[in-house]
């Protein structure tokens, strides 16, 4: 993906160079180093990725890259030069033209960056009026402004609200507005996190096409590390305000130079890794606290290859390839980093079942009309195992969960069975020991912490309600979870807000597992944390998974994360079960064609897969299914008069293999297989 | 600009908060139990302090709270500190305000300046109450209709809506004049006509709080709905309910001097202010404005006083 005819290599022609640049935020007056020292530029043409853990300084450098600082951040020194120009010493005037004419933005939250009270129409016009449009020339440049990004019907959308639009068309939207004013140098901060993986394909896709109609540089902040390498051409690494490797982006995820570059990959499951394989790597301790001083290498305090020379002297920046540099002083002893060691432990061997939901189904009513969230469910789960619940966001996945739960009571008909009994609907009027059996990790662990609650009392009062117990015993209990969850005592008596989001996350996990569940439902528990931190829970699901042999049912966007963690998986779409199977099942075919395209939407560090499938459209209403097959709306295998008249039966291909679908098996295997 | 950037605000707020969980986290990741444990207690009696040097910085906050200390000194005080007998000395009827009586005296004589320090008292009392008993009720049934919601949002909602409809004013003269005019039943108006609105507020803030997977792990553990909502919701709405009340102290303040005003309240010879003002504001024709401005800006400033104190509680509890 590198591109061809880069304008000369000098300072005053990149789109976007940043030298040097200190910057400190004043905390209570003090002020505390944020970037220290960060230097690199983009090209006119260019894509350069920024990489890195929340709080390593990669959203302020991009913000710095339009002095758009909080009132509280102050550039020490250093340079940034968009097009030759000095941002830091822009006035006021200059800096309003500079961000109207010359650079543009595009934030995580969609939603959030469009006015609900306006028509996308008027929003996107002012975009153009601001450079100095009238207004019906203003109009006719929004609705070219929209084909440009291939939205097909640009009138028709422009006499839309935000909220009458789909999350991929609004972000779509937000880069038409971006690229108004032909901008050189685009910032992209985290553009598809919050989308679904399918969305996230659409979006990328037409950043990727834009790139080769605009010669803007393009700044990419991401935490996905799959998504920097499909779209960038050079990736820059940081760490603590610094950047410790930067270099091409293929050489970068193929070939790490820096100890922290290669930590973090590891943490990510990759080329299909199983959790009874190995555990995932992870990178002990924390991001240092900003302000703190680190003479030296930055790296040094959580680094295994860390000596003196590393305490003594900061590191230089070593050449390890044709514009690929690792500040390290360790480039040759990267190979002494140990593998995460293969850890025994039981998967899911067909035990005997646990759980069972019969023909469960859920149906919401909302101003006299049905919804059907779930429809027809059976589903099965052994001890010890983890079932996967994967697709994407309306399909049923939490609804399923929360109908196991008995958050939403189950439509009449459906069974819940736990061993051999029947569970009431409703959690409410579950016995104790049947609510202990089942419980659940939340994938916001803000949310799902009471804030106002000690460590200490939302643990002791879980284990009260749950294990029975109080008193001494109850403390014994506290101490067995603290340990078992490697939480300090000291963090018994704090209060979520004063942990990071791991530690949050591990008090939800202790406060799920408090009462010995049989079962724990883990929705996107993962999600909101970054890869480090991630490998962390997920190792520490596993481990309690074979000490305990809890059974899971696991809620997750991201297959990697899936595919290491589960046993089974069941995709799901529309409320329906599309395809269940093992985990080696699904990945490795014959899919269902929702399977396939979910499996090949998917970014990854990986490389790309060999061949895409494009899921077009949204998921339908569940309120107005698709008639015949749920999927026939979307679906590339789609069959003229057969798909959509008459609704696909279940059909078991192989033993625990079932695919809704009418394509033969045949058929359905001559799919390219996807790498995940 | 042509794209609508986040408040800078929120950026640095969050860094902040970044900032001191990396703070607690980051030396037990470093060395995993070697760390000396905190003393929790100091650390709030720290962050207590924080927050007070906080509202000491605001210059609301000094102003609105010197204000009403002075006030506080006068209710306390009484006819014990004031120059003169706030009700039964009778001087020269009708005097500008000059070096012997500094706000002029009424059309009976009596000193303005001590009629209006003594009528602090009454006021001072009747709006805490006033306040105090709308927040607890209001609180209440807030948290009954936010965590339940269905029917007893339904039927309350309505209620609310009802009275919120009346004229203030005409609800609190019905009230009183059924009821017989006294101190307390004028507070109990101020408190009959500020529940809904109260009770309209904390709703909002328990449904915002019972959406969030704490009360969801609640459920899941079998908690009742009480435990639910005073033990879980309750706490983590109390920021919204201390600003309310001290917004309610300042409405109350003002519902109380109109009451009074127009005579269903606190009765003659009581140095009430909407006592003093409506007795005396005819005579600002015959320009004796004296006797009816002063009383009128001390209801000014104690308003402006509490909303002072109000919005730097606010600001700096959000901050």
């Amino acid at each position: 993906m590198t591109s061809v005819a880069l304008a000369p290599d000098t300072a005053t022609s990149h789109a976007l160079a940043v030298e040097d640049l200190h910057l400190a935020y004043r905390v209570r007056g003090v002020p505390r180093e944020v970037l220290r020292g960060v230097s690199f530029h983009v090209r006119s043409g260019e894509a350069y990725g920024l990489v890195g853990e929340s709080g390593c300084g990669k959203s302020t450098t991009a913000y710095a890259a339009l002095r758009y600082l909080p009132s509280n951040g102050d550039i020490v020194s250093g340079r940034i030069l968009v097009g030759g120009a000095d941002v830091t010493c822009m006035s006021e005037r200059e800096l309003r033209q500079f961000r109207a004419r010359s650079a543009s933005m595009v934030y995580q939250d969609p939603g959030s960056a469009l006015n609900p009270s306006l028509k996308i129409g008027r929003q996107v016009a002012e975009a153009f009026a601001i450079l100095g449009e009238d207004r019906r020339e203003a109009r006719q440049s929004a609705a070219a402004a929209l084909r440009r990004v291939r939205i097909a019907d640009p009138e028709r959308v422009m006499q839309r609200y935000p909220h009458q639009l789909s999350g991929g068309m609004q972000q779509r939207v937000v880069i038409a507005m971006a690229l108004a004013c032909n901008p050189k140098l685009l910032v992209l901060d985290e553009p598809t996190t919050g989308l679904d993986a399918t969305v996230e394909a659409e979006v990328l896709d037409l950043v990727r096409t834009l790139r080769n109609e605009t010669d803007a540089a393009i700044l990419l902040i991401a935490h996905n590390l799959g998504v920097i390498r499909s779209m960038c051409d050079r990736v820059g690494v940081m760490y603590a305000g610094r950047i410790v490797e930067e270099g091409d982006a293929l050489e970068v995820f193929e070939a790490p130079q820096h100890p922290y570059t290669v930590g973090l990959l590891q943490c990510l499951p990759r080329h299909g890794a199983r959790k009874s394989e190995r555990a995932l790597f992870t990178i002990p301790g924390t991001l240092p606290q900003i302000g703190t001083p680190l003479p030296t290498c930055v790296f040094v305090d959580r680094c295994v290859l860390a000596d003196e020379v590393c305490r003594a002297e900061a590191p230089p920046e070593v050449p390890v390839g044709d514009g690929h540099f690792s500040r390290c002083h360790h480039v040759d002893r990267l190979d002494q980093i140990p593998e995460p060691t293969a850890e025994e432990s039981t998967t899911g061997l067909a035990g005997k079942i646990v759980i069972k939901m019969h023909d469960v189904s859920k149906t919401f009513h909302q101003h006299g009309h049905a919804i059907p969230a779930l429809v027809g469910i059976h589903l099965g789960l052994t001890g010890g195992e983890t079932l996967g619940l994967v697709g994407e966001s309306g399909s049923g996945k939490t609804t399923l969960a929360k109908a196991m739960l008995g958050i939403h009571e189950p439509d009449a008909g459906g069974e819940i069975k736990l061993d051999e009994h029947l569970l009431a609907g409703k959690a409410a009027n579950r016995a104790t020991e049947d609510m202990r059996a089942i419980q659940m990790v939340f994938q916001n662990p803000d949310s799902a912490l009471n804030r106002a609650w000690t460590v200490r009392r939302i643990l002791l009062r879980t284990i009260k309600k749950l294990a029975g117990v109080t008193g001494e015993a109850a403390d014994t209990r506290l101490n067995t979870l603290t340990d078992a969850l490697r939480l300090s005592p000291r963090h018994l008596d704090m209060r979520p807000r004063q942990l990071s989001g791991g530690l949050k996350q591990r008090v939800a996990i202790a406060r799920a597992f408090a009462g010995d569940p049989r079962i724990v439902v883990c929705d996107e528990p993962t999600s909101a944390l970054d890869v480090s931190v991630q490998a962390a829970i997920l190792n520490l699901l596993s481990d309690l998974q074979s000490s305990e042999s809890t059974s899971y049912l696991f809620i997750s966007h991201d297959l990697g994360v899936v595919r290491y963690l589960a046993d089974r998986i069941i995709v799901m779409y529309l409320g329906r079960l599309q395809e269940e199977g093992t985990t080696d099942q699904i990945f490795n075919g014959p899919h269902h064609p929702y399977t396939e395209a979910l499996l090949s939407a998917v970014p990854s560090v990986d490389g790309e897969p060999s061949e895409r499938i494009r899921l077009t459209g949204e998921i339908p209403s569940p309120a107005n299914p698709p008639s015949g097959c749920v999927f026939h709306t979307r679906c590339h295998r789609f069959m003229e008069g057969t798909c959509d008249v008459i609704e696909p039966p279940v059909v078991e291909i192989e033993l625990g293999h079932r695919i809704r679908c009418h394509l033969p098996i045949e058929e359905l295997e001559r799919t390219p297989i996807v790498a995940v | 600009m042509n794209l609508p950037l986040p408040d800078p605000s929120t950026v640095s707020g969050l860094l902040e908060t970044e900032a001191e969980a990396a703070v607690v986290d980051a030396p037990v990741a470093g060395s995993p139990g070697g760390t000396p444990p905190v003393d929790m207690r100091a650390e709030r009696r720290q962050a207590r302090r924080e927050r007070m040097r906080l509202l000491l910085r605001r210059p609301g906050f000094i102003v609105g709270s010197a204000l009403l200390l002075f006030w506080l000194v006068c209710a306390i005080g009484g006819d014990r500190i004031t120059p003169f007998d706030p009700i039964n000395d009778f001087e020269l009827p009708n005097t500008r305000p000059g070096a012997d009586h500094v706000m002029g005296t009424d059309q009976l004589g009596r000193d303005v300046l001590s009629r209006v320090m003594a009528g602090a008292r009454d006021v001072l009392i009747a709006a805490p109450a006033a306040a105090v008993v709308s927040v607890a009720v209001g609180t209440f049934l807030g948290l009954l209709m936010g965590y339940y919601r269905g029917w007893i949002d339904e039927v309350l909602g309505r209620i609310i809506e009802a009275l919120l409809s009346i004229p203030v004013v005409l609800v609190g003269l019905l009230i009183v004049s059924s009821l017989g005019a006294s101190r307390i039943v004028v507070a109990g108006a101020v408190a009959v006509l500020f529940t809904p609105i109260v009770t309209r507020t904390v709703r909002a803030a328990v449904i915002a709080e019972a959406q969030l997977d704490y009360i969801t792990s609640a459920r899941l553990r079998g908690e009742s709905g009480l435990f639910v909502m005073t033990r879980e919701i309750l706490p983590n709405v109390s920021g919204a309910i201390v600003v309310e009340f001290t917004v309610r102290i300042g409405y109350a303040v003002f519902t109380i001097a109109t009451l009074t005003f127009l005579g269903a309240g606190i009765q003659p010879p009581s140095p009430d202010w909407g006592l003093q003002i409506s007795d005396t504001y005819r005579l600002i024709q015959a320009g004796h404005w004296w006797p009816t401005l002063f009383p009128a800006m001390a209801i000014a400033s104690l308003v402006i006083a509490t909303n002072l104190v109000a919005d730097s509680i606010e600001t700096v509890s959000a901050a």
